[in-house]
């Protein structure tokens, strides 16, 4: 078994702080350790997920991917919390994809997305670290002679109670790896949690300060040679003809390849001579059936689908459109959120080395198994003869999960050079055209009211793009995308509608361009929430409610979402006027919404200058995850989750014309930077009794909190993202 | 070939003239801290220190570099990450996937060196680096650490 320690540790450290810093790995040493070794009696594994070594260093393995989330360290919490050890000679390693299906997926599953890292793995990482406690406990009795049941371990010491002799996890855990594993494994109470619970520091931060924490793109191989690519700027064109015969003269220049019948790729020894000659290779691309494909041709597509007579159904009851038709007053609306490219730092990278026996891909992955499937399919060899060493993720957001494109190019290049590892970067243009695109969607809201200002009836028409029937197909039936529907769905599951709406109808009139969609960070909450949540906010001034009590009236029949909508409510002093900022007046939206298991709420304090400038000066969030495993990781996660969706909300869109997309590089797809953060004040709430996950559901609420405070401001309805094309000089 | 010191070594290079800074730390010295994030001058994320002021390393030409210009990567930024804002960064858990924070904290250190006491309004204004996990408001908490502008209230 070849186990690759977490780059942030060891060996690397000493050869990467030599003299300037240069560097070369040992092939597959030192990031990559024979574990054959370290799983023998010299350092044993106690099970799949701890190895005691004997200077007492506990090493917890990690199977879901460390991309900035934290996961790596709250994880480790869990297994350390069950395990009763000394939490300062905790470690962390990766098991390799090659491994888990060595071993008949011992780890689970490696997929890193959904924000599910700890809320899909709690129980059985838990229970790893109670059983290797367990099996620690008895091996220290068995050599006492004493019953295990007279023994406890704390702090990876373990005591006999009657006689006060102690001994050490280190000191035991050859023999505790030979007992047999036990099958009742009771789990502690969150209540009693010691290191789980508690914001205790990353163990990742050190190597991540000085320039030693090693990234995909960073990873320098014996032999290596550089690649790189370009492919065809318009989705689903080919290669037409290539000139490469000035590039092939440059230096350094080793081949000019093309990848399948779109891409064309220089070799060379550095990156930056490679990506010089692509630049002096004369390629015409056969731009196929897309060459004209844009966005405002989609739009119209999309806009039929508003009032397409069909539509797959995602959350009903009573009778919506009878209800509208007899409302005293009826409200309607079309909102549009555009493509975004995931825009990880890193960019897409992969190093592969093929010979006709094997394969092995070193990369940054969000899901090491995926990458070693397409690892085993490009390679034309069986799984078993492949290997995914997964190397620290600068940026994932779901960009490095569903699809590994640029792995099944690495190792088609490496093909063509057997024996030479071959590392592949792409180019931030090429990311940029070549992303896996955050969906393109519209959706038409009609609210009917009572005399009363009551909501009597509701339709909600999402028309657009599905992620799903762009990369699993195979699960969308009678064509419905199950996705689609987050934070609508009636309850019951871990994205549902937080209001009892008497008649409801939210359906979906799937329309698929040409752009390849894919999971970004977020998904389909992110619209969804803004669509629903401006909305309401319509609806209440059409009522001439207040938005907080109109929305609360209808959420009886769900407290969770009530009880984050009132913790935003309340710490801002809802219905008091905010303090002026630098005498200008300050306005307040809401926002709440259910995603990924967790409940959160946002409300956003805003100034718009007579200029219609924006200035967001704060964001109070509210999120529910039931247990809260690292509340400052938490905190974190709201505070980038933020970033990231009012990136989107403010300044960035992918716009398509002719086929291809527009926006190159961070001069055109812009982003939130530090002069436009707004202060963040995170609540956490503990209700327990379920795991949400953290990573993506406040995204959610950035942007209508934002877009209600706008109207608040400015009696400006913002329905069209990103907001840089709105004018919000007050009406 | 070029001539450029170095975190405070001189090195020869042989490269073409118009191979940008940033390719020769991470390809040529092997100084792969420095990040490649979008090669325009945009992210920040191939910032070092030129002379101690805060350079773009991916839109300058080794060409334009002399001996005597003193060149400072983020593994020659401090020995043992004792400088004031790294030691902010650890104190603070600042990064998460950490690509960025390399540029970003040589952006901050030079910041710190031009202006010991910034505003918050000036952090804001100087710090343009790109961070995609969003760690702006602890960037923001470490520089201010780091200067020992207390925060509190």
């Amino acid at each position: 078994m070849n186990a690759i320690t977490h780059p942030s540790r060891r060996g690397l450290l000493a050869t990467v702080s030599s003299a300037l810093g240069a560097f070369t790995f040992g092939f597959h040493a030192p990031l990559v350790k024979s574990a054959a070794a370290q799983s023998g009696n010299a350092v044993p594994e106690i099970n799949v997920w701890v190895v005691i070594r004997p200077d007492e260093t506990v090493v917890i393995r990690i199977a879901r991917s460390e991309m900035g989330q934290g996961t790596l360290t709250g994880l480790a919490q869990l297994v350390a919390e069950e395990l009763e050890c000394d939490w300062s000679k905790v470690t962390t390693e990766y098991p390799t994809p090659g491994q888990n299906l060595a071993r008949n997926r011992a780890w689970g599953n490696m997929s890193t997305g959904g924000s599910r890292g700890i809320r899909d793995s709690h129980d059985y990482v838990r229970k790893g670290g109670a059983a290797a406690r367990m099996m620690l406990v008895q091996a220290a009795a068995n050599a006492w002679g004493v019953p295990a049941a007279e023994c406890s371990a704390a702090n990876s010491i373990i005591t006999h109670g009657p006689s006060g002799r102690s001994t050490s996890f280190g000191k035991v855990a050859e023999a505790a790896a030979r007992l047999s594993p036990p099958t009742d494994i009771p789990l502690k109470d969150p209540k009693n949690w010691k290191i789980a619970g508690k914001s205790v520091a990353r163990l990742d931060t050190a190597d991540k300060l000085n320039g030693s924490q090693i990234y995909g793109m960073d990873l320098r191989l014996p032999g290596m040679l550089n690649a790189a690519i370009r492919a065809c700027p318009v989705f689903g064109g080919k290669i037409g003809a290539v000139d490469s015969k000035a590039a092939e003269a440059m230096p350094g220049v080793k081949h000019v390849l093309r990848v399948g019948d779109n891409a064309v790729v220089v070799v060379a020894d550095t990156w930056w001579r490679a990506k010089t000659a692509l630049d002096a290779v004369n390629i015409t691309w056969d731009e196929g059936a897309n060459a004209n494909a844009s966005s405002a041709s989609f739009a119209e597509v999309m806009k039929a689908g508003l009032d397409a007579p069909e539509a797959a159904i995602g959350n009903r009851n009573g009778d919506a459109r009878a209800a509208l038709a007899g409302a005293a007053k009826r409200v309607e609306a079309v909102y549009g959120y555009p493509h975004q490219n995931h825009a990880c730092m890193e960019v897409m990278n992969a190093t592969a080395l093929w010979t006709p026996e094997r394969c092995e891909v070193w990369t940054p992955t969000q899901n090491g198994e995926a990458a070693l499937a397409a690892t085993a399919e490009a390679s034309g060899l069986p799984p078993a003869r492949c290997e995914v060493h997964k190397i620290h993720l600068g940026g994932g957001f779901g960009r490095r999960g569903a699809v590994h494109d640029w792995v099944r190019q690495a190792v088609a290049i490496a093909k063509q050079i057997p024996g030479t590892p071959i590392k592949l970067i792409w180019s931030r243009e090429e990311d940029m055209l070549h992303g896996r695109f955050h969906p393109v969607t519209m959706c038409k809201l009609q609210g009917g009211l009572d005399a009363q200002g009551n909501l009597v009836g509701l339709h909600m028409r999402i028309s657009g793009q599905s992620i799903v029937a762009g990369i699993f197909p195979q699960n969308i039936r009678d064509g419905r995308d199950p996705v689609a529907f987050q934070g609508l769905n009636a309850s019951g599951g871990e994205a549902d509608i937080g209001y009892t709406i008497p008649n409801l109808l939210i359906d979906h009139a799937m329309r698929n361009p040409h752009v390849p969609p894919g999971f970004w960070r977020g998904v389909n909450l992110n619209q969804n929430a803004i669509y629903l949540e401006c909305f309401m906010d319509e609806l209440a001034h059409a009522a001439g409610k207040d938005p907080l009590a109109f929305r609360q009236a209808l959420m009886g029949n769900h407290p969770r979402h009530l009880g984050v909508l009132n913790a935003v409510a309340e710490r801002v002093g809802w219905g008091r006027p905010a303090a002026p900022v630098n005498g200008q007046a300050v306005f307040r939206g809401l926002a709440h919404t259910h995603g990924f298991g967790s409940y959160v709420a946002a409300c956003a304090e805003v100034s718009v200058s007579d200029k219609g400038e924006l200035k967001i000066h704060r964001i109070v969030a509210a999120t529910d995850c039931g247990h809260a495993v690292n509340p400052q990781q938490i905190e974190m996660q709201v505070e980038g989750s933020f970033v990231y969706g009012l990136s989107a909300a403010l300044h960035s869109e992918c716009t398509v014309k002719n086929g291809r997309i527009e926006q190159e590089n961070f001069d055109t797809y812009q982003v939130l930077r530090m002069d436009e953060m707004p202060k963040v004040e995170t609540i956490i709430l503990q209700s327990g009794g379920f795991w949400g996950g953290v990573g993506e559901p406040t995204i959610a609420v950035a942007a209508p909190a934002v877009l209600n405070a706008i109207f608040a401001a400015t009696g400006k309805r913002v329905r069209h993202l990103p907001l840089k094309h709105a004018d919000l000089r007050r009406a | 070939m070029a001539k450029l010191n170095v975190n405070g070594r001189v090195v020869e290079i042989q490269v073409e003239d118009d191979t940008p800074l940033l390719w020769v730390l991470r390809e040529q010295l092997g100084l792969t801290g420095t990040k490649y994030g979008c090669g325009v001058a945009q992210c920040g994320a191939c910032t070092v220190h030129v002379d101690g002021a805060a350079v773009r390393a991916c839109a300058m030409p080794v060409s334009a570099f002399t001996e005597g210009q003193k060149i400072t990567t983020i593994e020659g930024l401090s020995p043992d990450s004792s400088h004031p804002i790294q030691q902010a960064w650890l104190a603070l858990d600042v990064p998460q996937c950490g690509f960025c924070q390399p540029g970003m904290i040589m952006a901050a250190s030079a910041l710190l060196a031009a202006h010991p006491k910034p505003t918050e309004a000036q952090i804001r204004e100087e710090m343009t680096n790109i961070c995609r996990c969003g760690t702006y408001n602890r960037v923001i908490a470490g520089i201010q650490r780091a200067a020992g502008i207390s925060t509190s209230g």
